[in-house]
């Protein structure tokens, strides 16, 4: 597969392994964030960590945007579809699964008789509703940076036909945000409790919102940041050049991923997505609790087009299984087999945790492609 | 079809097989219903036991030294036509491959259809025709069958559940139990082809080379592949949850763990590309046409050749090592030089395939 082969090469990957060997400091550790559910992945699926020395450890991040969706969030969808026989929900395929309140999910709901059916895109929703005139639509919109200009346009093209039967229920959040979180979390901010000596910024949400928001992070924070591409290579580079800023002192925000992203963004896509949202005060996360302005909400112009005023949705937030570890696991102060709930009662199969949810989240992806052996936790720190 | 051949030619309309409709009448038992039968099911499938016109098939009993074999199989694939071909040819080359993969001789098929009310009659008999030509060339006829009608909204134009009779030797013993470490694993060619066929026809993905679906009855190969290696231990076809499904479910059978190697699993590249897109794993896609293969390491090399000499196994393939692993892991050894595991499929990968 041309443009995509190139970046899985593994004589290229043998070669970035020995550079990393060669440039990490066998005196100490390094530990990193990727924030991103998709780096998560390429690291598990192509087995990065095999070719990464010992003293260099990933944590996995929060970026996962299904496994952070609160179950309140999803119960206000199966509450809609399963009381109103005349709407259809319709949200991306990996939402369908995440499991509610009342041993529920979308899916399950479906099978009770709800309409609820899976579409590729936010354009696909807006379609469905004008082929299906005589029913309620809504697209139940999630994601990060990256899925809300395709959500912001369909609501402006929905306004613009006066589609009356077409609305969205929106849990878009923010990346910036949510990285604040966790480096104010009293485990990082407590130097020594858990290290965490930098960050793999996001691919695709970063050609949205460009490189410049990080360097808050980098300045404020003193942790390097370098965003890198979804493919291995790009991650194993990114590596290189976290450990060398490390190793150099310095807490800068590189950008390996040139050939998307660049220091301002997509200004059209942020143009289109400030007239359409608007920040709200809080948002509930999953395995974070609440965080500040950490997400959107649908603007008053488009209110007709907002789910949440149309039909009167009231979030009710439900807690997590007490056992359940995701918040530290998602702030890299455990590792999925640290939580007694993992592949015990918790599997990727019966989801009790937010980071077992998708196949992004940590717990996961350790269950799916790494419980052949444990994640070594390296104890201790320096940072 | 026991009123097969029994409405008099020349006192009724011939069925409309250009514009008319399946209607409740297909299904009542009457008149409408032998028509169907006659001049639609009985004209496509004739053979000796077909002809009988009775409620079952009177056939002989195996061989001397020959055990039967029964498979069935439901076939409910959306969209019925898809590249490289459609329910028809599908429902008799699953159940033939069930009956392959267990090593024995397909001899007959039993056909039932479940039709929905409104289907076009011209697309039932495009899929009884494909249907009845899978089944000429594979040698295997359909010998009885069934027809019920549903109201419209109660199906999805038509399923049709196909059941199997063969024949095995006494002494074969093919089974997913039976793989032991140090034993090969072979596939019979490119992963992944169905699942894709079908998803980019659902999705209406436009690619260059278009992905046909691989659908083939496998009792031939699988008769050369018995004659050059008689021992082969396990005979699989990686429908449903594609290879990494089968694999782990042969591995949990087994007791053993597997070792498999990301490079030499072949894929062809519009199907790569494909899955790349829409997020999926090839090894988790459907097949319908490949099989799986374990056998010991030293019978490895003359039971691929003898894959690659059939036309169904040009690609055929070693792609792994099986283990010694009590929690029936199955890993993979990736291009890239890292190792993971290649898990179960949890939940579904692709709606409705077959």
């Amino acid at each position: 597969m041309k443009y995509v082969d190139e970046f899985r090469d593994g004589t290229l990957a043998r070669k970035l392994a020995d550079a990393i060997a060669r440039d990490a400091d066998p005196g100490r550790n390094y530990a990193f964030m990727e924030f991103c559910g998709g780096h998560t992945h390429a690291i598990s699926r192509y087995g990065v960590t095999d070719l990464l020395p010992a003293n260099v450890r990933m944590i996995h991040g929060p970026g996962c945007p299904v496994c952070v969706l609160p179950i309140g969030r999803i119960d206000m969808a199966i509450r809609l579809a399963l009381s109103r026989p005349d709407v259809t929900i319709c949200t991306y395929g990996d939402c369908l699964r995440v499991p509610a309140s009342d041993g529920l999910s979308l899916l399950k709901a479906k099978a009770r008789g709800a309409d609820i059916r899976m579409v590729y895109s936010a354009a696909d929703a807006l379609a469905l509703a004008q082929k299906l005139p005589e029913r309620e639509v809504v697209f139940f919109a999630i994601g990060f940076e990256t899925t809300t200009p395709p959500t912001a346009l369909v609501l402006r093209q929905a306004q613009a036909l006066g589609l009356a039967n077409f609305s969205v229920l929106c849990n878009h959040v923010l990346t910036p945000s949510a990285i604040l979180t966790i480096l104010e979390s009293p485990e990082v901010r407590e130097l020594g409790t858990v290290p965490l000596d930098g960050f793999i910024g996001p691919a695709h949400v970063s050609t949205i919102i460009g490189s410049r928001p990080y360097a808050f992070f980098a300045e404020e924070y003193r942790k390097p940041v370098v965003i890198a591409g979804f493919e291995p290579l790009d991650v194993m580079q990114a590596i290189r050049m976290l450990i060398r800023q490390v190793n150099e002192g310095r807490a800068e925000v590189e950008n390996e991923f040139t050939r998307a992203v660049s220091e301002e963004g997509n200004l059209k896509a942020q143009g289109l997505v400030s007239e359409v949202f608007e920040l709200r005060r809080s948002f509930e996360w999953r395995g974070l609790r609440e965080v500040p302005y950490s997400a959107l909400r649908i603007r008053a112009p488009f209110a007709a087009w907002d789910a949440e005023a149309k039909f009167g949705l009231e979030f009710v937030s439900v807690p997590d299984n007490r056992a359940c570890e995701c918040g530290a696991i998602l702030r890299g102060v455990k590792t999925p087999i640290d939580c007694k709930l993992f592949g015990t009662v918790c599997t990727p199969e019966n989801p009790m945790g937010s980071c077992m949810v998708s196949s992004e989240g940590a717990c996961a992806a350790h269950y799916n492609y790494g419980r052949f052996r444990d994640i070594p936790v390296v104890a201790g720190t320096a940072s | 079809m026991s009123l097969a051949g029994t409405v008099r030619k020349g006192y009724v309309r011939p069925l409309d097989l250009k514009h008319g409709r399946v209607d409740m009448g297909h299904g009542a038992g009457g008149r409408a219903m032998a028509q169907l039968i006659s001049e639609l099911f009985a004209a496509a499938f004739a053979n000796e036991h077909l002809d009988r016109g009775d409620d079952g098939a009177v056939l002989p009993a195996p061989a001397a030294g020959e055990r039967l074999v029964v498979a069935t199989d439901a076939h409910v694939v959306s969209p019925l036509f898809f590249p490289g071909g459609d329910i028809g040819c599908l429902s008799v080359h699953g159940t033939i491959n069930d009956l392959a993969v267990m090593g024995a001789r397909p001899l007959y098929l039993a056909a039932s259809f479940i039709l929905e009310e409104g289907f076009p009659l011209a697309d039932l008999a495009r899929i009884v025709a494909s249907m009845a030509h899978a089944s000429r060339e594979s040698g295997v006829p359909v010998v009885t069958g069934d027809t019920k009608v549903v109201e419209q909204g109660k199906g999805d134009g038509v399923f049709i559940t196909t059941t199997g009779v063969g024949a095995l030797p006494l002494g074969r013993e093919i089974g997913g139990a039976n793989a032991r470490p140090g034993d090969a694993i072979l596939v019979s060619g490119t992963l992944g082809d169905h699942g894709m066929a079908i998803m980019a026809q659902r999705e209406s993905l436009a690619f260059d080379s278009e992905i046909a679906s691989d659908t083939a009855a496998l009792h031939g190969l699988i008769g050369a592949m018995l004659d050059a290696v008689p021992t082969i231990r396990v005979l699989r076809d990686p429908t449903r949850g594609g290879l990494a499904t089968t694999l782990n479910e042969i591995a949990t059978q087994s007791g053993v763990g597997m070792e498999l190697d990301e490079a030499a699993i072949p894929v062809q590249p519009q199907v790569a590309a494909a899955c790349e897109l829409l997020g999926l794993d090839p090894l988790y896609v459907a097949n319908e046409g490949k099989l799986i293969a374990i056998c010991a390491a030293d019978d490895a090399e003359p039971l691929l050749a003898a894959m690659r000499a059939h036309p169904l196994g040009s690609r055929a393939a070693r792609i792994g090592t099986v283990t010694t692993d009590p929690n029936a892991f199955v890993q993979i050894r990736t291009s890239f030089g890292g190792r993971r595991m290649v898990d179960w499929l949890s939940g579904e990968q692709l709606p409705r395939i077959c």
